[in-house]
C-alpha cells in the first residue's frame, strides 16, 4: 500500500483487507458479504477507484473485526476473480488467500429459467449451481441445467 | 450388480442408467409382455403414489395399471387437488406423500421438480415428467417398443420430427439413444423448434450425434424409425409461422410413401393434427403398439425399483 492509500485510510488492528476488488466493485462485495457494517463492533472502510499497476483502476475494502471464512472467499470470487484476501491480527497479515471460485455455489445466485423448480419454489429451497466451464466463468443450474454467464453473476450480485 | 442397480433408485432420468440398466428392464419388460400368466404380484402390500402436477391421463393411469397388475394399492394425488394444495410448497406435499407411500410416480411442470422431490422424500421418486427435458419412462417404454419390433436398438437410422424444443418425450428419446450406438440420428424441426442450449450441449457431452433438417422428405428413404412430437400451435410466438411449417412435419399416407421398407412411425400420443388417422393401417404406424407397451415397462419399472420379484 503506498503513502496516498494510507492517507485515506488507516491500517486496521483485526480483520480483512480484500485487495484488488475489480474498480466498481465494492459495494457489491460487502453485499456478498452479507453487509456486515451492520453488525456490531465492525467497521468498514471502502478505498474506491484508485490506481492499480496491475488493474488500471482497483477498489480495497478493509473489515475491521470480522475474518473472512474460506467460504466467503470462494463467494468473493465470483465478482471479484483477482481479489487478494489478507486476514490480519495485530496489525500483522496472519494469513493471504487468493479468490478461487467455488464448485458449487448454494443459495447466492438465481436461475434465470422461467419454468425452474428452484425459481418456482424459491421460498422453499436454495438455489444450487456448479461450475461448468472457471473461463469464463459459467456456473449451471442443478435443477434445470441452464447456464449463467460472466455478466448474468456479475448483475445477480452487483 | 444386475437387479440391485435398480433396487431403491430414484428414476429421474434416462441418463441415470447405463445400457446394461436399460437391457435389464427390456429383458424383465419382454417376460412381462410374452407371459403375463407368469406375472406375480410382486408389489402386494406396498403402496404407489401418483402426484400429477399437470394433466397427463395416459401417463398416470399407465403407472397406476403397472402398479395394480403387481398387487400394489394405488393412492393418487389428483390434479384438481394439487391445486388445492398451491399455496403449500411442493418439497411439503411430497414429505407428506413420503410418509404414505413406498414410491411416488409424479409429473410437475417445473424443471428439477423430481430432482428436488427426489431431495426431500426418502422413497424413490419415479419422474413422469418435469420440465421439458425430462420423461425417462416414456423414453425406456420407446426404446423398448424399437426393440421389439426392429430387434435391436444399435445401427438404425433415426429422425426425431417436429418440436424438439419442448417436447420432453423427444429430449428424453435422444439422451436414451446416446445410451446406444444408433446410425444416424437426424434432427427435424423448424428454426423455432430446435433443441435448447442445455439440450444440445447434454447431448454432445453424452457423445450422441445428431444432423439437423428442415424436412423429412429429403431423409426419409433412409430412416428406421421415425419419432414424432406434437407440435402445439401455442409454441409459436407467431401464428403464421405455426401455419407455415405445420404441413412440413405432418405424417400422412402420402409422406410415407418413400419411406424404407420396415420403417416404422413412433409418437408418444396423445396426437393433434400432426399425425393423419389414415396411417394407422398402414404396416409402419407402431405408435399403437408402442402405447400398449406402456404399462408392462412400466410393471418392470415398479418391480425392479421397489424389489419386489426379488422375495
Ligand atoms: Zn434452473
Amino acid at each position: 500500500m503506498n503513502d496516498k492509500e494510507t492517507m485515506l485510510v488507516q491500517k486496521i488492528s483485526d480483520g480483512t483487507v480484500i485487495d484488488h476488488v475489480s474498480a466498481g466493485k465494492a459495494l457489491s462485495v460487502l453485499r456478498l458479504l452479507g453487509n456486515p457494517q451492520n453488525r456490531e463492533g465492525v467497521t468498514v472502510a471502502l478505498v474506491m477507484n484508485v490506481g492499480s499497476s496491475k488493474m488500471g483502476r482497483k477498489d480495497i475494502l478493509k473489515v475491521e473485526g470480522v475474518e473472512l471464512t474460506d467460504d466467503q472467499v470462494q463467494k468473493l470470487a465470483l465478482i471479484a476473480p483477482l481479489a487478494s484476501v489478507n486476514i490480519i491480527r495485530s496489525y500483522r497479515v496472519l494469513e493471504k488467500k487468493n479468490a478461487v471460485p467455488p464448485k458449487t455455489v448454494r443459495g447466492v445466485l438465481s436461475c434465470t429459467g422461467a419454468t425452474c423448480v428452484s425459481v418456482r419454489e424459491k421460498d422453499s429451497i436454495s438455489s444450487v449451481f456448479t461450475m461448468a466451464s472457471s473461463s469464463p466463468l459459467t456456473y449451471r443450474c442443478k435443477y434445470c441445467g441452464r447456464d449463467l454467464n460472466e455478466q448474468e453473476i456479475a448483475s445477480q450480485l452487483g | 450388480m444386475g437387479r440391485d442397480a435398480w433396487y431403491g433408485r430414484d428414476v429421474l432420468s434416462i441418463l441415470d442408467f447405463s445400457r446394461a440398466d436399460l437391457e435389464l428392464l427390456f429383458d424383465s419388460a419382454d417376460s412381462i409382455v410374452d407371459q403375463p400368466v407368469r406375472t406375480k404380484k410382486s408389489l402386494a402390500g406396498k403402496i404407489v403414489a401418483t402426484a400429477f402436477f399437470e394433466p397427463s391421463t395416459r401417463t398416470r393411469l399407465s403407472f397406476s395399471a403397472a402398479a395394480l397388475k403387481l398387487g400394489a394399492d394405488v393412492i393418487d394425488l389428483s390434479p384438481d387437488v394439487s391445486s388445492l394444495l398451491k399455496g403449500e410448497s411442493l418439497s411439503d406435499t411430497m414429505r407428506m406423500l413420503d410418509g404414505y407411500a413406498d414410491l411416488i410416480a409424479m409429473r410437475h411442470p417445473s424443471e428439477g421438480a423430481a430432482l428436488l422431490a427426489s431431495e426431500v422424500a426418502s422413497v424413490p421418486i419415479v419422474n413422469g415428467g418435469d420440465g421439458s427435458q425430462h420423461h425417462p419412462s416414456q423414453a425406456m417404454l420407446d426404446l423398448f417398443t424399437v426393440k421389439r419390433l426392429k430387434g435391436r436398438i444399435d445401427g438404425l437410422n433415426y429422425a426425431v420430427l417436429g418440436d424438439i424444443r419442448y417436447a420432453r418425450s423427444a429430449a428424453s428419446f435422444l439422451y436414451g439413444l446416446a445410451r446406444y450406438k444408433p446410425g444416424k440420428v437426424s434432427l427435424v424441426s423448424p428454426e423455432s423448434l430446435r433443441p435448447r442450449n442445455e439440450v444440445k450441449d447434454t447431448i454432445k457431452k453424452v457423445g450422441l450425434k445428431t444432423e439437423q433438417h428442415d424436412d423429412l422428405e429429403s431423409i426419409i428413404a433412409d430412416v428406421d424409425v421415425i419419432y414424432m412430437t406434437r407440435i402445439q400451435k401455442e409454441r409459436f410466438p407467431d401464428p403464421n409461422e405455426y401455419e407455415k411449417v405445420k404441413g412440413s412435419y405432418r405424417i400422412t399416407k402420402g409422406s410415407l410413401a418413400n419411406a424404407k421398407k420396415g420403417s416404422i412411425v413412433l409418437h408418444a400420443l396423445p396426437r393433434t393434427n400432426e399425425l393423419a388417422y389414415e396411417v394407422d393401417s398402414l404396416p409402419n404406424a407402431a405408435y399403437m403398439k408402442q402405447a400398449r407397451f406402456g404399462v408392462p415397462v412400466r410393471m418392470a419399472l415398479l418391480d425392479l425399483v421397489l424389489g419386489g420379484a426379488k422375495k
